[in-house]
């Protein structure tokens, strides 16, 4: 037995674009505790909320994740009408599903060349860049913006999304799925990627639940647990919703649950294409929340399930507006499947669990 | 400028970036954009960089860690803020842990404005911080000539 050191990782960090700081305690190559330190992101812009009306507030929101930003604004966008009584007309639910649906195929395609990149299998980083380049054009050609998309407002959409283009989304899908599809099964037959992944950083399922863990995360724990699943908007259309689970708790489930999903989203694209409604985007919103109303509001992010709490007091000003973000959650859930691994596979456990750290630290 | 007289490597850091820029800048030398056509090579550490992207705005918790890169990096060296937070705190400049744009830590040769920036906008920036690296690093050498 060695005797314990302590080697600093991040916050800069070429496996991760984000800044987090781990204090790892090593005996030998083993890590026997990970001591997390967070707060270079934080900007505090729950508290302005005290500054922006509930309308200009999303702009804001938007910008808590540039990753999850449609999940953001649409997370928000529902709270606030729930708050106010706002119907929402059913074009536009679907609408926000599809953009949503396309983000969270974006986010896991980044995702997915991130944890390539940090197997150092560089090539599949290009391939999975390349395929997320295709999904930004879409976004491009419907809303205007390639990241921040702010497509979504209180009470609606601001864009439609025509018949002609519909069908192109639908199109443009069907040949990411195609090579996806590829790319896919390298990766998970690849006997390198299965030697670096399989029984790394184990989480049972009891420990999944006991540290409340959320997304992938969990399901690849076998934690049944997806807010798609409570079938709300546009996902209540839906003919069959299954989340996709794994039972195995480590790294290589963890990738085999993400890479599925993406291939779920398309379906979920492709069908409520198929079944979108003719109507209004939007409604007029008027007034503002009447004070001491309340409202709460539950969106499953790339990440997991995203909790949204508002407050009105009678002016056009929030009282308080709070987000629980699934990084958040999963943080307690990170630290317990570093301990006791090993130095050179931190990286690869922290890029499975996929971290946002700045929807954490907002 | 009808050459570039270096293949520029970039270090990449994220102050208090929402993300969006981030991947903005990952994109830029992804296929698409492809910035390795300009000899773009990102690189982990400060000293085989020349060129300091930095996203994202400054806070009390990160500016030594900014100032503490821009130390490492070897001269000559060109700093490029990328994006509204990076130039100027942006929509969050009023937020309270905001200090401000990167220019309230270090001096900043390029400015990348956008939210988020463009791929477009890094690559302009990146060949236009090869300009100003080359003027410094003449600067440099008349230095040396005159000692």
């Amino acid at each position: 037995m060695g005797k314990a050191t302590v080697i600093p990782f991040g916050p800069q960090h070429p496996v991760l674009p984000e800044p987090l700081h781990l204090d790892l305690v090593v005996e030998d190559e083993k890590v026997i505790e990970a001591i997390p330190q967070i707060g270079f992101v934080h900007r505090g812009l729950e508290k302005l909320v005290e500054t922006r009306d509930y309308n200009q507030f999303i702009y804001v929101a938007e910008r808590i994740c540039g990753i999850c930003a449609m999940g953001h604004s649409l997370g928000y966008a529902e709270t606030v009408e729930s708050l106010m009584g706002v119907e929402v007309p059913k074009r536009a639910e679907y609408l926000r599903v599809i953009w949503h649906e396309l983000s969270r195929i974006h986010s896991h395609l980044l995702w997915l060349g991130l944890a390539a990149d940090a197997f150092g299998f560089e090539s599949l980083f290009m391939h999975c860049w390349r395929l997320r380049e295709r999904i930004l054009d879409i976004f491009e050609k419907t809303t205007g913006g390639r990241v921040i998309l702010s497509v979504v407002k209180v009470g609606g959409v601001v864009r439609d999304i025509d018949a002609t283009m519909m069908r192109e989304i639908v199109n443009t899908l069907d040949g990411i799925a195609g090579e996806y599809r590829t790319i896919v099964q390298t990766l998970l037959s690849d006997t390198s990627i299965k030697n670096r992944t399989v029984g790394v950083g184990y989480i049972s399922h009891e420990e999944a639940l006991n540290l409340s863990m959320v997304g992938p995360f969990a399901r690849a724990s076998n934690v049944n647990y997806d807010v798609r699943m409570f079938g709300r908007g546009a996902y209540g259309d839906l003919s069959d919703f299954q989340p996709i689970l794994d039972t195995s708790g480590d790294c290589y489930g963890r990738v085999k649950v993400r890479c599925e999903e993406v291939l779920q989203s398309i379906d979920i694209i492709k069908e409520l294409a198929a079944k979108i409604p003719e109507g209004d985007i939007a409604v007029p919103v008027k007034g503002s929340p009447q004070a001491g109303a309340q409202a709460s509001n539950v969106l499953e992010q790339p990440r997991g399930e995203c909790y949204y709490y508002a407050r009105g007091n009678g002016t056009k000003f929030l009282e308080r507006m709070r987000m629980r973000t699934p990084t958040s959650e999963n943080l307690a859930g990170m630290m317990k499947a570093l301990e006791g691994c090993d130095l050179a596979d931190v990286n690869m456990i922290i890029l499975t669990i996929d971290p946002c750290i700045s929807c954490t630290e907002r | 400028m009808a050459f570039a007289s270096k293949s520029p490597w970039v270090i990449h850091y994220d102050g208090s970036s929402c993300n969006g820029c981030d991947i903005e800048v990952l994109a830029t030398l992804c296929p698409g954009f492809d910035g390795e056509r300009f000899g773009v090579i990102n690189t982990g550490n400060p000293k085989h960089a020349d060129i300091f992207l930095v996203t994202g705005s400054v806070n009390e918790q990160n500016i030594d860690v900014i100032k503490e890169i821009y130390d490492q990096m070897v001269e000559p060296k060109v700093v490029v803020a990328c994006g509204i937070c990076a130039c100027s705190g942006g929509i969050f400049h009023d937020c309270y842990n905001v200090i401000g744009g990167i220019d309230q830590a270090i001096p900043v040769d390029v400015y990348a404005p956008g939210c988020a920036v463009r791929p477009e906008s890094i690559i302009d920036a990146i060949v236009q911080g090869v300009a100003v690296l080359e003027e410094k690093s003449k600067a440099l050498a008349a230095q040396k000539k005159g000692a």
